[in-house]
């Protein structure tokens, strides 16, 4: 392989990861504390295509990141509300924030269906850009793939230092017992599920403003759920998340680039590009086939509500 | 001995006036007072359902009252929540433990102290608490990797590092050894010449009588009376508690020469859960028209061996368990159930029963074969019914009849079901976890009896229980659990609660020494 | 001050009242949706709710888009009895829509009468060997069924645009992602002279009777609940919790096939890349709104076609995008949990224990 080519694969393999680091990360803190919600998908494609209007409407990306966030957000509360306060089944009410996300955003994105944005310039550092190899891969990137690096080095930190996190951590393993020593329980889940989806926003954002940029029905494709499957792959710890994710957008860019390569191969460009699904599938089944792993790591309530009694 | 009562004349500590608590199916307080003293040791004694756990949730700010003011030091006080309860200087252990597993005790310990002490500060005041109050625990640890009463040591620690005023221990002692038990009275009593007041719930009169100055004593949510327990006996205290005496099984003579029907021979298993006990070479016989009881301290295996001879737990090799003369270790659950085993489980809620199904819904879980309740494929709701019907009435259920939840069920009443659903089915083996767990007296005589006839029937019963007290009423030999080995089986009559209680450390003759901190842990 | 207070009992009104509060809360936030965009919500009500079903076409019309979604949702009921969630129906159609294609197209010079049956079996069997691999990674490696099932969905998408494209494309077809028409003994007749409605509709209501036999009357089908409310019970009492994902799933898959087989030799009569209009998907919401039970399953399914068909409606004559009928699909479910909370909660006014 020529070093150009390497550079390439390397840089387009940051940015497929991208958006599962950011969505990731987040759904892993709202599962750290307790609380499992499928809807990562509806909140990235409400994130997506709000971040396309308002970017389309003002023609500022910051503005439109703000958008995504603000949208995954408001996805997030009404799953809160539903679980925290109203105790509805979280599988159920995830799937029902999918169903919901994906089909209100082709509702609101019809009319920019044939819309395209103008790339967003990268920000190229000054000097660590210029090492060889991988400089204008890590370094000459968009400004969301170092708001990701950032974001997984304050995961990491409040998850493992900062005495927050620790309270998120106890309020995910024993609901009642966090109650009993007096923590707001259901506040603190509301803000982890918030910030959930805030990053799934954020993530969705990232879809349809950096990478694309265009908005499309259906642009998500899956990436909220393989984000679901990665936090299960990494085991509810942030390093693994990293790592994970930057395999799957491996696995995704390598199948492009056989296609987009011209090589004359006789295999069909679907079966190439369900790759990232069964990638996916082998992943949960080489980590899931050990259940004291899941068992020790997996936060304990997770998925079960949890209502004080009056 | 108790310690001299502390002066009256003071302010007391805390007032209770009036508190009522209602939920919506039940009045769980009604019109309490109560008046604790400092320095004193005030047991609130009452039986299962009584509301002694009610009033001291509501005391520390878990729940709120209906109604009643809560004065504190002589001030009225409200108590929204933990940690206003914990800024007014009260502390709780609770019974069943508020600790996170996967956390270090130091990280459990920095949760519920206000304000943000470093770890390393923490875990020498933690050490220097532990040493004063005789609670040795290493503060690294995780929690998932102590034992039970470690754990309570864990609770224990929690509450005086934040110099507590008074401490709330909801039915301390049903997870310690009796030596254990001795050495927590040592600390409270410390304690209370220190001038914390505790707040002792328990249900056990001769501890009560030990250890506690006043008692108030609860009935039906109600105050049936105040007393000095070192003036009572076990008898009175009783008759204030239960409104009469406490009743007595009949148990005659065990029959002798019955065939061996559960047979575990050399049994091990590595347990499935990473917190659990692995099983050692365990050694057991449990023949025809005898109870044979197994005593020890929660989390020592019993809910392995439980499963691994109910066949929950499946086991790789078939020669360790043999029921009826059968290699039954590969068998699953319902085909050792075919063997004639029948099996009273500790949880009911959840396991032995299922929560929101129907008496005779609950009836098919188990007894579908044994009682004909399926038919070509299909359920027999009328003959499902009728068999629900019978052991409602049988067993004397409390219950809206067979169409009634599980859930709706008092605890003792569904275990009075429960029981009942496998006593019907005619077992050859009997196994019973836990038999009067949380259930009023009255109903536990009621289910021991029950017990004890099924032996005089014939049936081979195993018993495992945390109550020693039980174990010495209905069994006719006993053997001890301790960090996943089983003592040899000893006729009751040959045996004592002292002697018992030594083995619970896993210390019995012809042990295989066990290494200091094992034996530690295993208390 | 509003709050909640735990019922003593479930309350066994409010479970049945509850999907009609959802179904009408949803038709007040549709009219609110309406009126945002400058519609009409009296008009717009009336494309949803009375155009559909306004004469007998219309009818069996609104029949023909129920029958995959009482399929689907039937055989989703069954796992999610038991706390099997299998979320890839949508692929488990699809593929069975492939397999009766490959009979169709394999015998597609036969006209015997055993035709439809193999194509039935085949759909049957593509949609369960589809579910099986969830199945069979739960049940040997503990895999999460329901991303397993869900990536499967995208598999399977990807892989019938693979054939429509490639190998099975109509060569007469003027390069259209399809394959050729299904010749007469290839399709279902129909059941009501002059629509298109056809026999699919009858293997849908054969499929809840056997349904609602097993949920409720079988053994089987005992065990499968007690698993659902209860897992530890369900190991107390012997039940084996493997044959139970087994069953939930292989249940689901074949459901979700036969609905797959009659979608194309129904009204598609090909197999095409736009096979499904969400049906796997939009299933899962008639399970929950129909309580997992048969009866209710039959009424959510109309319920949800009439959102299908009026998303159509709405399309052609108020111009806006039919994916407004996920979005009222979407705010159905969401209406459904929170309605359920007054089974178990009642709301009152005041302070707890005033």
């Amino acid at each position: 392989m020529d070093g150009a080519l390497f550079t390439n694969m390397l840089f387009a393999t940051v940015v497929a990861g991208t958006p599962l680091i950011i969505v990731a990360l987040g759904l892993l803190v709202s599962e750290r504390a307790g609380v499992l919600n499928l809807g990562a998908e509806g909140m990235m494609a409400m994130g997506a295509v709000a971040a396309f209007a308002v970017t389309h409407a003002t023609g500022s990306p910051w503005l439109g990141v703000l958008a995504g966030l603000g949208a995954g957000m408001a996805m997030a509360l009404v799953f809160g509300f539903l679980t925290l306060t109203l105790q509805a089944n979280q599988v159920a009410s995830g799937l029902a924030l999918a169903i919901f996300g994906v089909g209100l955003s082709a509702f609101i994105g019809k009319p920019f269906e044939s819309v395209a944005l103008p790339t967003v310039p990268a920000i190229r550092i000054p000097f660590i850009a210029d090492i060889p190899l991988i400089g204008e891969a890590l370094y000459n990137q968009q400004a969301l793939v170092y708001f990701s690096w950032a974001l997984f080095w304050a995961v990491l930190w409040f998850l493992a230092r900062s005495r927050a996190g620790l309270v998120l951590r106890a309020v995910g393993e024993s609901p009642a017992a966090a109650h009993a020593i007096g923590y707001p329980v259901v506040l603190i889940r509301y803000l982890a599920v918030l910030f959930g989806g805030a990053m799934a926003g954020v993530g969705g954002a990232f879809l349809s403003v950096y990478y694309t940029p265009m908005w499309m029905e259906g642009m998500v494709a899956g990436r909220g759920w393989i984000a679901l499957a990665l936090v299960v792959f990494a085991t509810w710890r942030p390093l693994r998340v990293l790592v994970g994710a930057y395999l799957f957008g491996g696995v995704m860019i390598t199948q492009l680039f056989i296609q987009g390569s011209g090589l004359q191969i006789d295999f069909p460009s679907q079966f190439l590009s369900s790759l990232p699904y069964w990638a996916t599938i082998v992943v949960l089944v080489v980590i899931s086939r050990n259940p004291n792993l899941i068992r020790l790591n997996s936060p304990a309530s997770l998925g079960r509500s949890y209502r004080p009694d009056a | 001995m108790s310690s001299p009562s502390p002066t009256a004349g003071t302010t007391p500590r805390l007032r209770l006036a009036g508190i009522r608590k209602v939920y919506p199916t039940v009045v769980a307080n009604d019109g309490i007072d109560l008046t604790v003293e400092p320095g004193e040791i005030h047991a609130v004694l009452g039986e299962n359902g009584a509301g002694k756990s009610t009033l001291m949730k509501i005391i520390y700010g878990v729940t709120r009252p209906s109604a009643g003011e809560i004065h504190w030091e002589g001030e009225r006080v409200e108590v929204a929540n933990p940690a206003r309860a914990r800024a007014l200087g009260i502390g709780m252990v609770f019974q069943h433990f508020s600790l996170f597993e996967t956390l270090t005790v130091a990280e459990n310990v920095a949760l519920a102290l206000p304000g943000r002490p470093p770890l390393a500060e923490l875990t020498q005041r933690i050490a220097e608490v532990s040493e004063h109050y005789g609670l040795p625990v290493d503060p690294r640890r995780h929690v998932h990797a102590l034992s039970v009463g470690e754990r309570q040591r864990v609770e224990i620690i929690r509450c005086l590092l934040q110099n507590p005023r008074l401490l709330i221990m909801d039915e301390p002692t049903s997870v310690l050894t009796p030596q254990a038990v001795r050495r927590l009275f040592d600390t409270l009593r410390m304690l209370s010449v220190e001038g914390c007041s505790i707040l002792y719930i328990s249900h056990k009169l001769d501890e009560i009588q030990e250890l506690c100055h006043t008692a108030t004593v609860l009935r039906g949510g109600r105050v049936t009376g105040h007393c000095k327990p070192a003036e009572e006996t076990p008898q009175s205290m009783a008759r204030l508690m239960i409104g009469k005496d406490l009743p007595v099984c009949e148990h005659g003579p065990a029959a002798t020469g019955g065939e061996a029907r559960l047979q575990l021979s050399g049994l091990s298993h590595a347990s499935d859960d990473p917190f659990g006990t692995d099983l050692r070479d365990i050694h057991l016989d449990v023949h025809a028209g005898e109870i044979v009881g197994i005593a020890g301290v929660s989390g020592n295996g019993q809910q392995e061996l439980l499963r691994a001879i109910s066949g929950e737990e499946r086991i790789a090799e078939k020669f360790p368990v043999r029921i009826g003369g059968v290699e039954a270790g590969r068998l699953n659950a319902a085909q050792r159930r075919r063997l004639g085993l029948c099996f009273v489980p500790e949880e009911r809620l959840g396991r032995g029963a299922v929560p929101s199904m129907s008496l005779a819904d609950n009836a098919v879980l188990t007894a579908a074969r044994n009682a004909g309740l399926v038919r070509g494929g299909f359920l027999s709701f009328a003959r499902a019914r009728r068999f629900a019907a019978e052991c409602i009435e049988r067993f004397d259920v409390r219950s809206g009849g067979p169409r009634a939840a599980a859930k709706s069920l008092s605890g003792g009443n569904l275990q009075k079901f429960i029981v009942g659903r496998e006593v019907l089915q005619t077992p050859r083996l009997l196994v019973c976890a836990q038999p009067t767990w949380g259930v009023d007296v009255g109903a536990a005589a009621f289910i021991r009896q029950a017990l004890i006839d099924l032996r005089n029937r014939g049936c081979a019963v195993l018993v495992i229980s945390e109550e020693l007290d039980e174990l010495f009423e209905i069994c006719d030999r006993i053997a001890v659990i301790a960090k996943g080995r089983l003592s040899p089986a000893r006729p009751v009559a040959e045996t004592s609660v002292e002697d018992i209680g030594v083995w619970m450390s896993g210390l019995w003759p012809g042990a295989e020494p066990l290494p200091a901190e094992v034996a530690d842990a295993a208390a | 001050m509003l709050r909640l207070e735990a019922r003593a009992e479930p309350s066994r009104l409010m479970s049945w009242c509850s999907p009609l509060l959802a179904a009408v809360l949803t038709l007040l936030a549709g009219m609110i949706i309406f009126w945002l965009l400058g519609k009409d919500p009296l008009q717009g009500l009336r494309y949803f709710l009375i155009h559909p079903v306004k004469d007998l076409y219309g009818v069996s019309e609104l029949l023909l888009k129920a029958t995959p979604l009482m399929l689907c949702a039937i055989g989703l009921a069954v796992g999610f009895r038991a706390n099997v969630w299998n979320i890839g129906a949508e692929g488990q159609f699809m593929l069975g829509a492939v397999g009766a294609t490959g009979v169709a197209l394999y015998f597609a010079e036969s006209d015997s009468a055993l035709i439809l049956p193999a194509m039935v079996v085949a759909g049957a069997a593509a949609g369960a060997a589809w579910a099986a691999i969830p199945a069979l990674l739960k049940t040997r490696f503990n895999a999460n069924e329901i991303l397993v099932s869900l990536m499967l969905v995208y598999v399977a998408q990807l892989s019938v645009s693979w054939l429509v494209f490639g190998p099975w494309r109509d060569p007469m077809g003027f390069g259209f992602p399809q394959t050729a028409m299904f010749h007469d003994a290839a399709l279902l007749p129909a059941v009501l002279e002059g629509t298109r409605l056809h026999l699919g509709f009858g293997f849908a209501l054969a499929a809840l009777a056997a349904g609602y036999v097993f949920i409720n009357r079988s053994y089987t089908g005992f065990k499968m609940r007690v698993a659902g409310e209860a897992a530890e019970a369900a190991r107390y009492a012997g039940f084996s919790a493997r044959r139970v994902i087994w069953i939930g799933l292989l249940t689901g898959g074949a459901a979700a096939g036969v609905a797959g087989m009659a979608e194309v030799a129904g009204p598609m009569g090909q197999l095409t890349d736009k096979i499904s209009f969400g049906y796997g998907f939009a299933a899962i919401i008639v399970a929950f709104v129909g309580r997992l039970s048969a009866p209710g399953i039959f009424l959510a399914s109309l319920l949800m076609a009439l959102l299908f068909i009026g998303g159509e409606q709405v399309q052609q004559y108020m111009n806006l995008p039919s994916s407004i009928s996920m979005v009222f699909q979407g705010l159905l479910l969401f209406f459904l949990l929170g309605s359920d909370v007054f089974i178990h909660y009642r709301l009152r006014f005041g302070r707890a224990g005033a």
